[in-house]
């Protein structure tokens, strides 16, 4: 039995810790839980992942579940999908997301397509962990944030958590589904600490939003990053602007209901994601809201992320592309 | 199924069998893509019927399989049937893939079949995950990948074969080098003499064997199968043969001549074997007659009821993306047949 929760219900035993701990501990959980899972990765074994995720795990599960692999992202990613269709279990892990461009192919034309194009005939139990995001001096072939072109790909699904209750529950639904699951983990909030329910059978649904702060004058809808930037600018706004906060979590499925029902209420949007604006998750939210909650809508709805620029180098550069808090409440004060 | 060992008189009929049963079903299915009644392309396997047969003779039962655009020959080599087949190539219900696959992507995973593949080189990769899955679970399984000298050009074949290599993976890499990397001839697409070199930069054990003699190529994957199911990891070896037909049907083959094809047909894999079964007694030419009619007519009504078996309603369409139910495909689906309506 899977517990679910969203902030307010009754989920007594939590425990602080930061987004990285989060997601280590669901990788723990689920290694124990399931013997036909496994982790693979560059560096994931004694090195503990570069940015430090895996941790110590190799130490309790062996080097067989915890697998370093050579630098073969195409190799290591075909495996996982041919691992798949056979019976295990593969928690893959690719560095920088601007690395899934090496191993495209097994994801496109295998991982999404296998279970469709054999008339349903495998299973294809894969997650993909990855980082996303800017702000830490990386340049452009480390800080890119690239989650629509798989939310956008059909056949696999796309999360992306912007707390750590979110990273836990999610990554544990993403590692028992029998779909393709690729979790976004943005590395500028691995520190970001909050209350997470120690429950082993603590899940996150895919295709669930999470209402993080109600509001009455604007909701804003963000990942990962931006979702605790904008709940520090709505305790900011407050008895200035009511702000409804929500972090998509699941961007394919994507949670319509819940957007819809709080612009019902509000009546006012802001998208806040750190992707290029064109074509993106913003356009997405933006779609189903006018088609489902047009005349629930008093403003036209704003978009926050980058401008279809890669993400430089200089820190003068990169802070000026790269959305944030300042970004959010300048959309707000447009439309409100 | 029956035991495919090459030593007994039983196992040798039924090689003979499943190499003429490819043949035919690509040649009619050549006719049938030349008379209009198949959509998409074909790409036919004939010509190289040892290779398939060969190898996959050599497995076991529970063993895997990748294969290639040309992945009729490797379906009935895993004994796969040939009706199902045919209803794949038709895009009807009743085919392996309820029709969403079609003649490049034939799957039968339960058969140890994982897909015919429309990609060039992606079969490696996913035959080094099968094994790795095999390894893991310590089963008695290995995995064999078929691709063709094309592919030996693509990086992640490399990756796999380095994969399988470093980690000491049950898995057998079985190049079809049938000359042309589509239409190109192989001597123009790599630098070395026999691509089974590729071997050497991974210290594996690698063969260049006549895949024009189905005993040739069950002995190697033998071999290779015992040191793959044994933890010594994997080998690569390269079978010459040749493909009688284009790349796709309705290839122009400016890339050969005619008596190229005639000189690689004197060396016929399937005359060549079925004349050393009468030759040694095994079969005699009655025999073999009553076999050939017996498939010609298997392959004659397979196509007929492919013809007429039912397509998928399109309403299948939706189905078959995820495990889970996703509530957009069907949300999609349906708004783009509405006719007009409200909004809101």
């Amino acid at each position: 039995m899977s517990t679910t929760s969203q902030p307010g219900d009754d989920v007594s035993d939590t425990q602080e810790m930061t987004i990285r701990e989060a997601i280590r501990l669901a990788l723990r959980e689920e290694l124990e839980r399931d013997e036909d899972a496994f982790i693979m990765g560059e560096d994931v074994g004694e090195f503990g992942g570069v940015l430090s995720v895996t941790g110590d795990l190799v130490e309790e599960f062996g080097e067989e579940r915890v697998r370093d692999t050579p630098i073969s992202e195409a190799g290591f990613m075909g495996a996982a999908v041919g691992a798949a269709a056979t019976g295990s279990r593969p928690v893959v892990e690719i560095m920088f997301s601007d690395f899934l461009g090496v191993c495209s192919e097994q994801i496109l034309n295998q991982m999404a397509k296998n279970r469709y194009m054999f008339g349903g005939k495998t299973e294809m139990p894969v997650t993909v962990r990855t980082t996303e995001g800017g702000g830490m001096g990386a340049a452009s072939q480390h800080s890119g944030t690239i989650h629509t072109w798989f939310a956008h790909l059909p056949g696999v699904m796309a999360v992306t958590p912007g707390t750590p209750r979110a990273a836990k529950g999610l990554l544990k639904t993403a590692i028992r589904s029998n779909d393709p699951v690729f979790f976004f983990e943005n590395k500028m909030i691995y520190e970001q600490a909050g209350e997470v329910p120690v429950d082993e059978d603590y899940t996150v649904p895919l295709g669930q939003a999470s209402v993080e702060r109600e509001g009455d004058d604007v909701t804003v809808v963000a990942t990962q990053r931006l979702v605790g930037e904008s709940l520090d600018l709505a305790e900011e706004l407050d008895g200035e602007t009511s702000v409804e906060v929500i972090d998509l979590q699941s961007l394919y499925p994507l949670d319509t209901e819940t957007l819809v029902e709080s612009v019902g209420k509000t009546g006012r949007l802001v998208v806040a994601d750190e992707s290029p604006l064109s074509y993106g998750t913003h356009a997405e939210v933006v779609a189903r809201v006018q088609e489902q909650a047009f005349f629930s809508l008093d403003a036209p709805i704003q978009r926050v992320g980058v401008p279809d620029t890669h993400i430089p180098f200089s820190p003068a550069l990169e802070e000026e592309v790269l959305p944030d808090a300042d970004g959010v409440r300048a959309a707000i004060d447009r439309v409100v | 199924m029956v035991t495919l060992d090459i030593e007994s008189a039983e196992g040798q009929t039924e090689i003979l069998r499943r190499m003429l049963t490819i043949r035919a079903f690509d040649t009619k299915a050549g006719e049938l893509f030349a008379d209009g009644e198949l959509p998409g392309f074909v790409h036919l396997y004939i010509g190289e019927e040892a290779v398939g047969v060969g190898a996959v003779s050599a497995l076991e039962e529970q063993d895997y399989i990748t294969s290639t655009h040309r992945g009729h020959g490797h379906c009935i080599s895993k004994g796969l049937d040939t009706y199902e087949m045919m209803a794949e190539l038709y895009g009807k219900r009743d085919g392996y893939c309820n029709g969403k696959g079609g003649s490049m992507h034939i799957a039968d995973v339960d058969a140890g079949m994982l897909g015919a593949n429309g990609i060039v080189g992606a079969g490696p990769p996913l035959a080094t995950g099968a094994a790795l899955t095999a390894e893991m679970k310590d089963e008695d399984r290995v995995a064999l990948a078929f691709f063709g000298d094309g592919a030996v050009a693509q990086g992640q074949v490399h990756e796999a074969i380095n994969l399988a290599a470093t980690w000491d993976l049950p898995v057998v890499f079985v190049v079809e080098n049938n000359q042309f990397g589509e239409g190109t001839p192989v001597e123009e697409q790599h630098n070395v003499e026999h691509l089974s070199a590729t071997a050497e930069a991974y210290d594996i054990p690698g063969f260049t064997v006549d895949g024009m003699d189905v005993t040739a190529v069950y002995e190697a994957v033998t071999e290779a199968r015992e040191r793959a199911a044994t933890g010594e990891g994997p080998t690569f070896i390269e079978a010459d043969t040749y493909r009688y037909e284009g790349h796709f049907e309705g290839d122009h083959q400016p890339y050969r001549s005619k008596e190229d094809i005639e000189l690689w047909k004197d060396r016929d894999a399937i005359e060549t074997f079925k004349n050393r079964l009468v030759d040694a007694g095994t079969i005699t030419e009655e025999e073999f007659e009553s076999m050939q009619s017996e498939i010609d007519d298997e392959i004659e009504t397979a196509a007929e009821t492919a013809k007429e078996a039912d397509y998928p309603d399109p309403s299948e369409a939706y189905e078959d993306m995820f495990g889970m139910t996703v509530p957009e495909i069907n949300d999609f689906g349906a708004q783009m047949r509405a006719d007009g309506g409200e909004t809101q």
